[in-house]
């Protein structure tokens, strides 16, 4: 009998893996443009210079970014070249304090310490900039990375990193583009600064 | 005995030894969420997991080299080749972890530069050793692929289930390569991280314990050759055909298009399948031979492995590919404890039933039973499955309070983490941590005594 055969199987095992290969080269093709700066799910670097929202899209059923208007991180717009050096130190701080042990990014991560995706966003940044003493969402944001152990909220607290000035401005940097970044409604129903007002 | 075979035994007892420091260092980071201001400043909640997941990662791998190196003579009938490489890299294999996790809890962190990647930490998860490290893994695997592959074509033959492993070395080792790079942008330096992690545990290494327990299953119950084969290609042939595009249930939310919602929920849904199939698969073989063994814990162990293979990682990993239920269960404890269970199940029962099959030989034991394992087999597996049902808990906690009803906000997150039900998950988490902790001390006690108590092994062997 045919099934009994393992040259049968054999056959249908190595044609199931090249069939489902080849597709997965083809969607990694595609998937590799969409989310490339300013490819159709990812904005480019420069998003930092706008102001960035999360708003419902009753077209597509959940909270999409929401790009408009210019906001210049730091009081200074940014071209290509230095936008994209900022993101890139602000990764490496990222990798080198291994920030990923702790948090999530996308949902991707670890579970201590709350989900990155949307940070920019957080309407805890007011409270912070009263406690800082900071005027702005990003100065806050800059004091709390420099010293988290001394604003800490709760019980849980994060710890110092070593976190230079220069260095948390890229983190700061990294998380506002990263909160342009389309992800399919993901964290549902945030509760961003703008929704509260 | 073959030199082959003996540096199967020092990578079993290498690997045990990292077993016991994944242990500790989960206890430490466990012990985390209840006292948060526990060792701050001395070892930081994400050094102790960098600790915690890269040993499991290391102790795995070691369980499965040494496995092949001990089956691997027997099956092809010749001593394995180059092995004199593979005794030198074995040293350089525990010595470089050991530099690596002494630099892990003393450095902890370089500045914002390759040197801190090449030397310290690369920050990304389950693969946070530096690249020099990395570098030196990389070495280890091809020259052990070499040695499958070198034997083979010395011995001029190769069976089914050498030619599947040769097969999947190669593509088990490209994988590894996604280890080095610092993609800036953190939408494709997940993509490609998720290559790395779900293609190997849900593929190639799905495919590689397959081939070492096809091995085990031969040596333990004496199934044949050709039942054992055919099952092996049918597992491929629907592990790959599942989980190739399963890959598409981490490209929900990571800035990836929409498709992947349908594919990887389609998929990843239909994963489950090959491992229940391994069930039955296992249980037939059992019952053919009317559960006769010489060898109890390795009998048992591999029970534990098929079943835990299914529930671990099918039925757990069912419940949260959806991406309806994913958006609320994503990155939450709901998905830690799908990764305890899968992983225990899929692969360390496996590799703890391989070292009981080595030991009855290199102990010489016509028999291997005794209070011992039953013991350490109690308490291991319901100290682990109790871990994951109380992390169950809080994790359903955590997908309702903070995911579905608060919206992942810093707030939403800390109203999840102090809600009192989430709290008692952490707190019986913890405590049945200690049960399997327990568990983990008879294991090594057993393993270390086996053979060597002989009234204890005597009495019981009249029995079969
Ligand atoms: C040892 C664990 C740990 C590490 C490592 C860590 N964090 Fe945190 N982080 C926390 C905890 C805990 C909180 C909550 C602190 C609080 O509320 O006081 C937090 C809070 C934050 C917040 C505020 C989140 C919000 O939504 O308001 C940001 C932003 C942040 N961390 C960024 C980072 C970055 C960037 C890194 C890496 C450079 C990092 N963290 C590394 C534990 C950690
Ligand atoms: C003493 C027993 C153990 C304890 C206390 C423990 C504890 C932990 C903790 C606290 C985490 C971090 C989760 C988070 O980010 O919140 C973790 C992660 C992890 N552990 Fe364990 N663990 C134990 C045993 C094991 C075993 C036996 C395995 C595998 C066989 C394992 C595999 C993992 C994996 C894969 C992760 C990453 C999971 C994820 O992030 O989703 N652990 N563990
Ligand atoms: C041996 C096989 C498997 C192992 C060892 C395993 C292990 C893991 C681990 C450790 C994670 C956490 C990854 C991380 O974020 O760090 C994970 C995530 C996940 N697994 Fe598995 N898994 C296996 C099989 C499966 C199967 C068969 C399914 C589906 C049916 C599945 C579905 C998922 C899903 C959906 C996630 C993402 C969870 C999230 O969104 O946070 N897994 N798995
Ligand atoms: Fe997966």
């Amino acid at each position: 009998m045919v099934v009994d055969d393992p040259a049968f199987w054999r056959a249908g095992a190595i044609s199931t893996i090249a069939v489902m290969s080849v597709v997965l080269i083809m969607l990694t093709i595609d998937s590799l443009a969409a989310i490339s700066p300013g490819g159709s799910h990812v904005p480019p670097y420069t998003v930092i210079n706008q102001h960035i929202d999360y708003k419902f899209d009753s077209n597509r059923g959940f909270d999409v970014p929401v790009i408009s208007g210019a906001e210049p991180l730091f009081g200074k717009s940014l071209d290509e070249a230095t936008a994209a050096a900022l993101i890139d130190r602000g990764k490496m701080v990222i990798q080198s304090r291994a920030c990923i042990d702790c948090h999530t990014f996308f949902g991707n991560g670890a579970y201590y310490a709350p989900d990155l995706t949307k940070a920019w966003l957080d309407p805890d940044w007011e409270g912070w900039q009263a406690v800082t003493g900071t005027d702005t969402r990003e100065a806050a944001m800059v004091k709390f990375l420099m010293d988290p152990e001394q604003y800490r909220t709760w019980t849980r607290a994060m710890p110092n990193l070593g976190v230079s000035e220069e260095e948390a401005q890229s983190l700061v940097a990294y998380l506002k583009w990263m909160a342009a970044v389309d992800t399919n409604g993901f964290p549902p129903n945030f509760n961003q600064i703008e929704k509260r007002q | 005995m073959y030199r082959s075979q003996t540096l199967a035994l020092k990578y079993f007892s290498a690997a045990i030894t990292l077993f016991g420091v994944m242990t500790i260092t989960g206890l430490i980071s466990a012990y985390y969420y209840l006292n948060p201001d526990f060792l701050l400043g001395i070892l930081p909640f994400n050094i102790a997991k960098i600790l915690h997941i890269n040993t499991l990662v290391m102790w795995l791998l070691m369980g499965f080299m040494g496995s092949i190196y001990w089956f691997l003579p027997a099956e092809l009938g010749r001593e394995t080749a180059g092995i004199w490489a593979a005794e030198i890299l074995f040293y350089v294999f525990c010595a470089a972890v050991a530099v690596v996790a002494v630099v892990f809890i003393f450095i902890q962190y370089g500045g914002s530069n390759e040197a801190a990647l090449w030397f310290i930490n690369q920050g990304r998860k389950y693969v946070e050793a530096p690249r020099w490290a990395a570098l030196g893994i990389v070495v280890i695997m091809v020259v052990f692929a070499y040695n499958v592959i070198g034997t083979a074509i010395a011995a001029r033959k190769t069976t089914g289930i050498i030619t599947v492993l040769m097969i999947d070395l190669i593509p088990l080792i490209l994988l590894y390569l996604i280890a080095f790079p610092a993609i800036s942008n953190m939408s494709a330096d997940l993509f490609w991280w998720w290559w790395l992690v779900h293609l190997w545990v849900e593929a190639t290494w799905e495919v590689l314990i397959g081939c070492i327990m096809a091995l085990a299953l031969m040596q333990l119950l004496g199934t044949s050759r050709r039942i054992v084969e055919t099952w092996l290609y049918i597992e491929v042939a629907l592990v790959l055909g599942t989980g190739i595009l399963g890959l598409g249930h981490h490209y929900f939310w990571i800035g990836t298009p929409n498709y992947w919602l349908t594919i990887g929920g389609f998929f990843s849904a239909l994963e489950p399948l090959p491992l229940l199939g391994m069930v039955v698969h296992a249980v037939y073989d059992a019952g053919a031979q009317h559960m006769k063994t010489t060898n109890r814990p390795a009998f048992y162990w591999m029970m534990a492995e098929a079943f835990g293979n299914f529930i671990g990682a099918g039925v757990w990993g069912f419940m949260i590919t959806l991406p309806q239920i994913n958006l609320y269960a994503h990155g939450t404890q709901w998905t830690v404890s799908h990764g305890h269970f899968a992983f225990w199940g899929a692969y360390s029962c496996g590799v703890i039933s391989v070292l009981y099959l080595v030991l009855q030989k290199t102990r010489n034991l016509a028999f291997v039973d005794g209070p011992l394992w039953k013991w350490s087999f109690a308490a291991l597996n319901l100290g682990l499955v109790g871990m994951t049902g109380a992390l169950l808990v809080s994790g359903f906690v955590q997908a309702f309070v903070e995911r579905a009803i608060g919206g992942s906000t810093l707030n939403a997150f800390i109203s999840g983490q102090e809600n009192a039900w989430f709290v008692d998950g952490m707190v019986a988490r913890f405590l049945l941590a200690l049960v399997f902790t327990a568990g983990y001390v008879v294991l090594v006690w057993d393993v270390l005594t086996l053979g060597r108590r002989a009234p204890a092994v005597a009495a019981v062997a009249p029995a079969q």
